[in-house]
């Protein structure tokens, strides 16, 4: 079993879509959210995912195929 | 010693000893070091400062590591210059041109890294590592070496064997990484989760190493003779530089070494990374994060980790901004400091003084202010960005030959432009 944190950034028509539950109900994960906000038209959700780590990579491609945004809550880690 | 005596979640305020740690458990919120700022003003003074080593570990009291044992390869107290040609070039009445290019390993990225090593030895780590493209790699291997430590530098596997080599000299373990860039950007969260003994200066000691960009604020300050510049111009990547400026100076004036902060904060960004600048332009305080696509290429975070801060600074300093400029003005910007100044800085300087244009042009900069600008790496890093320029005359080995192709009208003013 492995705990991932992420973070996950909606645009346009996938801020109505609910996608945190998808995760939750389609693939054997726990979803935990830490913290969001939610605007008209951009939100972003910062999620703890717990489960194992071939679903929760199965997770997290689902969702990036669906348009949303996934990234380490560090942000990007590589610097120029 | 070290003032620093605690950490704190910057988003819910939760509380934590000084450890390697860089997210709050409860909220995940990034965390900021919390200083006995009553201690060091009882310290602190502008006699002590100046009586200090002539780096930046002059500023040791506000840095959270014991600056006794710090690990200093010469960064810091870099030039401040007037920049008359270039300031007569845009109608700048008083320009300076902060040169960091010319630290230890050619870029800004020395001074966090200084300090991040420094506290991963007192932590007692063995191991340092980090993930560049550029000038981090650079810094954190030429640090490693002095420090002793074994070092890890990974790197996407098409970089450039220039940058390659800029890291790889030192002697650290370069890792190439297959895939693209937020393949990379994963791999390295996940191996720094899961390798707790290393110290991955920017992910793990964030905190600590973030402090070191808080330098440039102070000697600014300092060159300028104890008082903040009226503009500052200053590249985004994540934002981090451009908040830890503002806050080192006002750090100064909160501690009585200065008056009041007044400086308008100017953020810039190449239009092909420009997450920071576009939520600006919306007046809002989170970015979308963007795909980037510039020649720029030490700016290009498309997620940038502080954003929300910078972008809170640039709308609570009044007269602040955040703006971009295309690439052809980039390259247009290193030309114009290059050939006005004679400083050759890397494409993010060309973002800074393509910028700074812009905002002379707007007329942003009133008679009498003072104007600095950033300038944070070396043009060499970045030569593939200016390699049209390499088209010499050529002659036969005889003075006739010279006399008929080489034109030797005098040369007025600056000779790059875009208009």
């Amino acid at each position: 079993m492995a705990i991932r944190r992420v973070r996950l950034t909606f645009e346009g028509d996938l801020i109505t879509d609910p996608v945190i539950y998808q995760l939750g109900k389609d693939f054997d994960i726990i979803t935990n959210i830490r913290r969001a906000e939610v605007h008209a038209d951009v939100g972003w959700v910062i999620l703890e995912l717990d489960g194992a780590e071939a679903e929760i990579d199965m997770a997290l491609a689902w969702a990036s195929g669906k348009g949303v945004r996934v990234d380490p809550i560090t942000g990007n880690v590589i610097e120029g | 010693m070290a003032y620093a005596s605690a950490l704190h979640c910057r988003e819910c305020g939760k509380e934590y000893p000084i450890a390697p740690i860089h997210v709050c458990e409860w909220c995940f919120g990034p965390l900021e070091i919390t200083y006995d700022y009553d201690a060091i003003s009882r310290a602190i003074s502008r006699e002590k400062i100046k009586d200090g080593p002539l780096t930046m570990w002059r500023y040791a009291d506000l840095l959270p590591v014991d600056g006794d044992n710090a690990v200093d390869i010469g960064t810091g107290m870099t030039p401040l210059l007037k920049a008359d040609n270039l300031g007569r070039e845009l109608g700048i009445d008083e320009l300076w041109i902060k040169n960091d290019a010319v630290n230890p390993s050619y870029s800004f990225k020395d001074r966090v890294v200084s300090v991040a090593v420094t506290k991963a030895l007192e932590f007692g780590f063995d191991t340092l590592a980090c993930a560049s493209t550029g000038n981090l790699a650079g810094a954190v291997a030429a640090h490693g070496a002095k420090a002793n430590m074994r070092t890890l530098v990974f790197i996407p596997r098409d970089l450039e064997v220039g940058k390659v080599i800029g890291a790889a000299i030192y002697g650290p373990t370069v890792v190439a990484v297959d895939g693209n860039y937020d393949d990379v950007n994963r791999l390295c969260s996940e191996l720094a989760d899961a390798h707790e003994g290393w110290a991955f200066v920017n992910i793990n000691m964030r905190p600590y190493y973030s402090e070191g960009s808080k330098t440039l604020g102070y000697e600014v300050v300092e060159q300028l003779g104890w008082k903040a510049p009226d503009h500052a111009v200053v590249p985004i990547a994540s934002g981090s530089l451009f908040t830890k400026i503002w806050k080192g100076m006002n750090e100064f004036a909160s501690l009585g070494l200065i008056d009041d902060v007044r400086t308008k904060m100017h953020g810039a960004q190449a239009d092909g990374c420009s997450p920071v600048a576009r939520a600006f332009s919306e007046e809002q305080l989170h970015v979308r994060p963007v795909v980037p696509d510039t020649i720029a290429k030490s700016l290009a975070i498309g997620n940038p980790a502080d954003a929300y801060y910078a972008l809170k600074i640039a709308q609570e300093a009044e007269g602040s901004t955040i703006g971009s400029t295309p690439d052809p003005e980039i390259i247009d910007g290193i030309k114009l400091l290059a050939q006005s100044e004679g400083i050759f800085t890397e494409t993010a300087g060309g973002v800074v003084i393509a910028n700074l244009k812009k905002l002379a042009e707007a007329g942003r900069f009133q008679k009498g202010e003072s104007v600095v600008a950033f300038i944070t790496g070396n043009g060499l890093k970045t030569i593939e960005a200016v390699e049209q320029e390499a088209n010499p005359i050529n002659i036969t080995a005889t003075v006739s030959s010279f006399e008929e192709l080489v034109d030797l009208k005098p040369q007025v003013g600056t000779k790059a432009t875009s208009s």
